[in-house]
């Protein structure tokens, strides 16, 4: 690894404690970590838009057109069209005009619905309801491989799943008192919801570890490049980085617990 | 004050550095976790392994660089199979900031494709992975839904160039691959609901085979479309990255990151207990008090 790309390294490493020092308290470190992300995604998206979407969508489609026909010259005219319903998006700026912006707003929502309605009403709930609508395998009640009760086509899978699945649509409907026969049902559609939660729990959990499992791997690579004499680009800079931004760290460290011990003998006196 | 008050009271910040202490040990030490492969892990892997020389997989890179700690093995894995076997690949990146994830994965898969290897018992030859002749890369193009639909009628609807400017019709590999029709299996690895958008508009439109790979925090809510046999498998989080990493024997970020998960996992319980106990407690105090 090279000199340059060890600094890049290093400054992800230092941006992941600025990060994470927002456990502790909010700070400048982490604020400036914050900003630098929300600035970087923005401008790289804005770049992005512009050579993914406008250049080949818009202007390339345009530019056998002359500027002062208004492009409309152009063996893809019909192009400025939409581009004029983009701009109208910009009237929502002015307090006079911004109604105009209602109209590009109604086509992109119009067309939007369209797609998404006969395709979401057939895959999301047609299909579930037909996944729903099995026969319980009652042959092979407890698992196809032996008794395996979690087998997903067993007939005890697809009995939990029918009847957890009427007990939680109960728990949701309010229109009689939750109490006897309904109310019992409706309180094991609370309980199946509640493992529902429990395992979306556990997987957000492993998730969050995730993240910091992965920060972990990169500062400890950070450290082994830094003593990596077998690198062919190795040179007294890599440990000479490595160990100034670590007493750098150390002292921040060291500084805010002074601060706090100060602030609390100040507050006992 | 008593202990259970106390524990109600606990500063979080404590929580926090425990776990950092107990998450850098673990990382620090040399054991390891024994990984349990799941049926809808194995079920990608199968078909993927099925798959004869040449065939083509879709692989859609749908993830920002927030979620590449769970994502980007699981592409890892997966392209470097598809890549030994073989297979081609064409790379789609709807989300906004996937192209330089894919950037990214192919120059480290490329790499570790050109060395000799052994998965799974099979010595693989290292080879040149050539742009355009064994993957073709299409890039961004914003409204996901729009895109995914162009794409079945016609590759080059939504993607007249691929990724580097190369007009998708002289890129070799597209010779002959008008939409999913030719494509083999399309595995959507994303961070977000772009997931969505390729079951209802791409699998439920056009009907091809879909597997999902998926942060572990959108796991849980797309298990019921497993069921119905709308995807054919589904890899979730870094717990789903290192199973395939097992069952490909590439062993990678994913199993590396699974021993800190179980200590991490223990302290996150032991506290959720502790809370609990001291919820409790504290309230069975008051109740004989006589407070509540």
């Amino acid at each position: 690894m090279e000199f340059t790309s060890f600094l890049w390294l290093t400054f992800g490493v230092f941006v992941t404690l600025c990060t994470m020092s927002f456990l502790y308290k909010d700070n400048p470190f982490y604020k400036f970590a914050e900003h630098l992300v929300v600035g970087v995604s923005a401008g790289y998206f804005v770049i992005i838009l512009w050579h993914q979407g406008l250049v080949p969508k818009l202007f390339e489609r345009l530019e056998d057109g002359d500027w002062y026909y208004g492009f409309l010259n152009s063996s893809h005219w019909e192009y400025i069209i939409p581009a004029i319903l983009g701009c109208l998006m910009w009237a929502r700026f002015s307090k006079n005009y911004s109604w105009l912006s209602r109209w590009p707003m109604a086509l992109y929502i119009g067309i939007s619905a369209g797609l998404a309605i006969p395709l979401e009403m057939s895959n999301k709930v047609n299909k579930q309801l037909h996944a729903m609508m099995v026969e319980i395998d009652w042959a092979n009640f407890f698992g196809h491989d032996g008794f395996n009760l979690l087998d997903v086509t067993s007939g005890f899978s697809q009995l939990l799943i029918m009847v957890g699945t009427i007990s939680a649509i109960v728990y949701f409907f309010f229109s009689k008192e939750h109490t006897g026969v309904f109310g019992r049902v409706a309180t094991f559609g609370i309980w199946i919801l509640m493992i529902g939660f429990g395992a979306s729990f556990g997987f957000t959990v492993m998730a969050r570890i995730s993240l910091f499992i992965n920060r972990l791997q990169d500062t400890f690579d950070w450290g082994g490049v830094a003593f990596d004499s077998t690198n062919q680009h190795y040179s007294g800079m890599f440990p000479g980085v490595f160990w100034a931004f670590t007493l750098f760290v150390i002292g921040y460290v060291v500084y805010e617990i002074v601060t706090y011990l100060k602030q609390r003998s100040a507050t006992t006196q | 004050m008593e202990l259970f008050e106390r524990l109600m009271k606990l500063d979080r910040r404590w929580v926090f550095l425990l776990l950092i202490i107990v998450c850098v040990w673990a990382y620090a030490s040399s054991f390891s976790v024994p990984i349990l492969v799941m049926p809808e892990v194995q079920s990608i892997y199968d078909k993927v392994e099925g798959l004869p020389e040449g065939s083509v997989v879709l692989v859609a890179i749908d993830y920002d660089p927030n979620n590449l700690a769970e994502l980007h093995p699981m592409t890892y894995a997966l392209v470097e199979q598809c890549w030994r076997k073989k297979i081609k690949t064409i790379f789609t990146a709807l989300s906004m900031n996937g192209p330089g994830m894919c950037v990214q994965a192919i120059r480290d898969i490329t790499d570790s494709v050109s060395r000799d290897k052994e998965y799974n018992g099979v010595m693989y030859k290292g080879r040149e992975v050539v742009n355009g002749v064994d993957y073709c890369f299409l890039g961004y193009k914003p409204y996901y839904a729009i895109v995914i639909l162009g794409m079945g009628q016609a590759f080059n609807q939504p993607y007249p160039t691929d990724y580097y400017g190369t007009p998708l019709d002289e890129v070799p590999m597209m010779r002959g691959i008008i939409n999913y029709d030719q494509v083999d299996l399309v595995v959507d690895i994303s961070g977000g609901n772009i997931t969505d958008a390729w079951i209802s508009y791409g699998q439920g439109r056009f009907g091809f085979d879909l597997a999902l790979g998926l942060t572990g925090v959108m796991t849980a809510q797309y298990y019921p479309y497993l069921g119905s046999g709308q995807v054919i498998g589904i890899m979730g989080g870094l717990l789903g990255a290192a199973q395939y990493e097992k069952l490909t024997d590439n062993p990678g970020r994913a199993k590396d990151g699974m021993r800190v998960q179980l200590p991490a996992h223990l302290v996150i319980i032991l506290f959720i207990i502790m809370g609990n106990v001291g919820f409790f407690a504290n309230k069975l105090r008051l109740r004989r008090e006589g407070r509540a």
